[in-house]
């Protein structure tokens, strides 16, 4: 079909379709309703993406052609939206994890709860809009349409340190994102006049950009740091932690399943294609931090009593690694990103789930304070444990895919930094088979006691995340298959 | 040339119902009535180039798109502006025609200093700004704080207006044709001699006097925090608009080709202002002077036109005109209401004036830059001029460095606004909210957003 004809495209109804859902939620009268409106809406979504995998085509983006029709005038810049393979499979996840958010706290309680429902049905849609931008100013405008839901969300409905928290975390983005712009300004001024059309916002005209490498290197990182706050990675990382432990545990899932993913995505997107020599000449140093990262964020998560504050430094050591991963340009290695971007934001959403159950009947989520649940809860905690084991990247589990993909990628760049990024692997298991021991084994004390098996929609939206996990790592081939052609075109550009 | 007249003559028909008429809102209703009929005046003027009233201005006033799509802009900000703290105005004070009058006449000085084409209309206009403004300063005559402000309003205003005649003597005695005709300056790019300097210079000093850029802002944060709320709303947005306006044609068109020599003036400037405005800004207590030391913030960012001065920074500086202007005027709109003007005072408004609250936001939004507002729009205008120019890089990253310092105090007014709670459950924290003036404001926002989304919308005026 041409795409002219087309009336809305998947890209297009991937995002409008959840911002108009999130606004219907403000005009709810009865708190109580929107609830399954959200998870009817979702789940919509999620067949939208499931249709957007067969039934819509690739995006050549890197090559010089106008990629999809544009939408509307906007500051000269089109507004483009378009699917390659590794925006769809980050839409994918995107469309995934909020059923299952919304799921699996169906039964919390919030306050003033329409407000809340429609502030994250608007933060899907502005994750969806920055997976499917195909030009840097609607990137930018997405890029900071996901971030004001989820400051919003995390303020209002936090823990007690929420307001301080989340503004660290506010500040911290929002100046990574205006050196963007600046680094978005230079790109697009430096970017050729087709056709006398004047310059380009598109990412086809920013991925053709001939920049000198002096020029290359400041905007390289503008961009990077940007980025970098977003994942975060080492020593951008520090309004990651309280960020995770003071927002609701919904939002935390966002944060940590899918926002994080941003600024990986980013990369790929936005600072291989665009600075292929920057990128090789700060590869060393980049990686290098995202080692240290591993490592130290490893460390302080051995020390660490709460619950949410260890699956927080966790993340981080494996943001690194999939940072690492980027860097080193490695056909492998992008390939393992990609991968495990959709992996570890299924994992990480599981292991926030147990922990939301786990507070949810207690009200304490301290390692000291817990003990025993598994004679309370034996479905939860073989749930959890098979979660935890792919949260080590054990074989059989979706992540162990991976995270031997981005091993093999970052042992070809340099056996040193492989064998200290693997010393993080062995914490992991330290941390996580250690977090298992506390909370669901030994004795139960007075906290432990009340808790219940738990509902049948929680065991079933956590068994999805299970079979999730086992198919992906049994039989990751359609996932490799869908981004191989972004992997291709990437590696394009530094043969 | 619409404007210019109509706002004359409708300062001195709202004297005269002063004299003549005991009522409090009438001068309101004509005020508002007026503004509409001279908006359209003014842009039947832009569409088709040709002004109700033929006078032999001797070429000392031009009226070309830009300079009309500017005073555009001002009207229907005034326009806002009355619907949304009219009847804050008749609170001032017993002389309610005469507040309306005087900022009729204000108006009538933004047009011409919008509009100028020689140094002398250049005197006039900003004189026809400041004097009114001294007097609305002061209007709240029982308040020591209103008196004090109008006074050093005054004294100040008066010292950079000498500075400006002398700059502006200069300047006619340096220049070989002996003219106040800033097109005719005819300055070669080579070097310029020592009188052309000295009165550049200046200029220079009391432009940046009159828009408070740093170091000559001082006066700013006293007079605005002293003067009656509803008029510092105007004088920060409108007034000080106008002033950038006639900054950048004054050195656009009069000293454009001795850029390379002033640039770097102007760079300095731009920088300490961005860095002091926002740095002070962050310690404040009180929300008005908060306000104060933001719009010197903002100001750094406007300098960014004169500073490039290409057609991204013109069309920019209308937009930033409008996007700050509205902005500001509506949080003003919302600080008049409040009890309490200190930050705490807004603890718990989304729970009591969710609509309040909500649009509150928006302006918030606007002003710290974040896409989908015109603030967004206009500072990436304004980043994109600077970028433009090619050399000054540093200059475009401290800006935006000191964007993201403004989203901490404009922010500290969202977290106290939604995610505090008020002292008292009960009792008011805002006087008597109307429907009409949540109308209003809903408007304000809408219009906003959607120069957010659409900013061609206004800068598209500049080439009818």
């Amino acid at each position: 079909m041409n795409p002219q004809d087309v009336w809305i495209t998947f890209p297009e109804l991937l995002v409008w379709f959840p911002l108009l859902a999130g606004l219907v939620c403000f005009l709810f009268k009865d708190n109580s309703k929107v609830k399954s409106w959200v998870l009817l809406a979702s789940i919509i979504t999620l067949c939208i993406s499931f249709a957007s995998l067969y039934f819509s085509d690739d995006v050549k983006y890197l090559a010089l052609n106008k990629a999809s029709y544009t939408l509307k005038y906007m500051n000269n810049a089109n507004f483009i939206l378009g699917l390659d393979g590794m925006g769809r499979l980050l839409t994918l996840l995107t469309a995934c994890a909020f059923p299952i958010i919304f799921v699996a706290t169906y039964n919390t309680p919030y306050k003033r709860a329409k407000n809340f429902y429609g502030l994250m049905l608007l933060a899907q849609s502005g994750l969806m809009g920055v997976f499917t931008a195909m030009d840097a100013m609607s990137f930018y405008f997405f890029w900071e349409l996901a971030l004001i839901p989820v400051y919003f969300l995390s303020s209002q409905w936090g823990g007690e340190r929420r307001i301080q928290a989340t503004f660290k975390f506010f500040v911290y983005t929002f100046a990574g994102s205006l050196l963007m712009l600046i680094g978005i300004i230079y790109v697009y001024l430096h970017t050729i006049n087709i056709n006398g059309n004047g310059h380009s916002f598109a990412l086809y005209a920013f991925a053709g950009v001939r920049l000198e490498p002096s020029e290359q290197n400041w905007l390289f990182w503008l961009f990077f740091i940007a980025f970098a706050i977003k994942m975060p990675i080492f020593p951008f990382h520090t309004w990651q932690p309280d960020a995770y432990e003071q927002s609701p545990t919904a939002t935390t899932m966002v944060l940590s399943g899918i926002m994080v993913k941003m600024g990986l995505f980013a990369c790929l997107r936005w600072l291989l294609p665009i600075f292929p020599q920057a990128t090789i000449k700060f590869d060393t140093i980049i990686i290098g931090l995202s080692v240290i990262g591993m490592l130290y964020a490893s460390i302080i998560a051995l020390k660490q009593d709460d619950l949410k504050r260890l699956v927080a430094y966790s993340s981080i050591a494996h943001i690194g690694l999939m940072c690492a991963g980027i860097f080193t340009k490695t056909e492998v290695g992008l390939q393992g990103v990609m991968l495990q971007m959709f992996c570890h934001g299924i994992n990480i959403i599981g292991l926030w789930i147990v922990i939301e159950l786990i507070e949810r009947q207690t009200g304490v989520r301290k390692l000291s304070q817990l003990g025993g649940v598994a004679h309370k809860a034996p479905v939860l905690t073989i749930l959890l444990v098979v979660i935890a084991l792919a949260n080590i990247a054990l074989p059989l589990t979706n992540a162990f895919v991976g995270e031997f993909m981005l091993f093999n990628g970052l042992f070809a760049f340099n056996k040193w930094y492989a064998a200290a990024a693997g010393i993080s692997i062995v914490l992991a298991a330290v941390y996580t088979l250690n977090m298992i021991q506390k909370v669901f084994y030994g004795e139960e004390n007075s906290i432990t006691t009340i808790i219940k098996e738990i509902a049948l929609h929680e065991k079933i939206i956590l068994s999805v995340v299970v079979v999730l996990i086992f198919l992906m790592g049994v039989y990751p081939q359609p996932m490799i298959n869908l981004t191989k052609g972004t992997v291709e075109a990437l590696m394009l550009k530094f043969n | 040339m619409n404007t210019i007249l109509l706002t004359a003559v409708l300062g001195i028909v709202l004297m005269m119902i002063g004299a003549f008429s005991k009522s409090k809102t009438l001068p309101r209703f004509v005020a508002i009535g007026g503004i509409i009929v001279i908006l359209i005046a003014n842009m039947v003027e832009l569409l088709s180039q040709e002004s109700f009233f033929t006078f032999n201005v001797k070429n000392m006033l031009t009226f070309n798109s830009f300079n009309l799509a500017f005073i555009g802009v001002a009207l229907l900000c005034t326009l806002i502006y009355f619907l949304l703290s009219g009847s804050a105005i008749e609170k001032v004070g017993s002389h309610v025609a005469e507040y309306f009058a005087l900022l009729f006449f204000v108006l009538c000085g933004v047009a011409i200093s919008a509009t100028f084409n020689t140094l002398l209309m250049l005197f006039i206009g900003i004189e026809i700004i400041s004097i009114p403004l001294y007097i609305l300063t002061g209007s709240d005559k029982r308040n020591l704080k209103s008196n004090e402000a109008a006074l050093k309003y005054f004294l100040m205003g008066a010292f950079s207006t000498g500075i400006m005649l002398m700059g502006i003597a200069f300047i006619y005695g340096g220049n070989e044709q002996a003219t106040f005709y800033i097109s005719q300056l005819g300055f070669g790019v080579g070097k310029m001699s020592p009188l052309i300097a000295i009165g550049l210079v200046l200029l220079l000093i009391s432009m940046s006097f009159k828009v408070s850029a740093v170091p000559f802002h001082f006066w700013t944060p006293d007079v605005y925090d002293g003067a009656p709320t509803v008029f510092t709303s105007f004088m920060a947005t409108i007034v000080k608009a106008a002033g950038f306006f006639a900054f950048l044609r004054l050195f656009d068109n009069g000293f454009g080709v001795l850029q390379p020599q002033w640039q770097k003036l102007i760079v300095l400037i731009t920088a300490a202002t961005l860095v002091l405005g926002n740095l002070t800004a962050v310690f404040q207590q009180s929300v008005k002077r908060m306000l104060a030391y933001s719009s010197i913030a903002q100001a750094g960012f406007m300098l960014f036109a004169v500073f490039a001065l290409n057609e991204k920074a013109k069309e920019g500086l209308i937009l930033y005109a409008a996007a700050y202007s509205l902005a500001t005027i509506g949080i003003f709109a919302i600080l008049i209401k409040m009890k309490d003007y200190t930050i705490d005072g807004f603890n718990g408004l989304a729970k009591k004036q969710p609509v309040l609250a909500v649009t509150g936001l928006v302006f918030l939004l606007s002003l710290t830059g974040v896409p989908l507002t015109a603030g967004f729009q206009s500072k990436f205008y304004m980043l994109m001029a600077g970028a433009e120019v090619g050399s000054y890089s540093w200059l475009i990253i401290l800006a935006v460095l000191c964007a993201a310092i403004s989203a901490y105090y404009y922010f500290k007014i969202i977290q106290a606004i939604f995610f505090k709670e008020a002292s008292s459950a009960e009792g008011d924290i805002t006087e008597d909210i109307t429907t009409g003036f949540k109308l209003m404001l809903i408007i304000t926002a809408v219009l906003i957003i959607v120069l957010g989304v659409m900013p061609g919308l206004l800068t598209d005026w500049l080439y009818y």
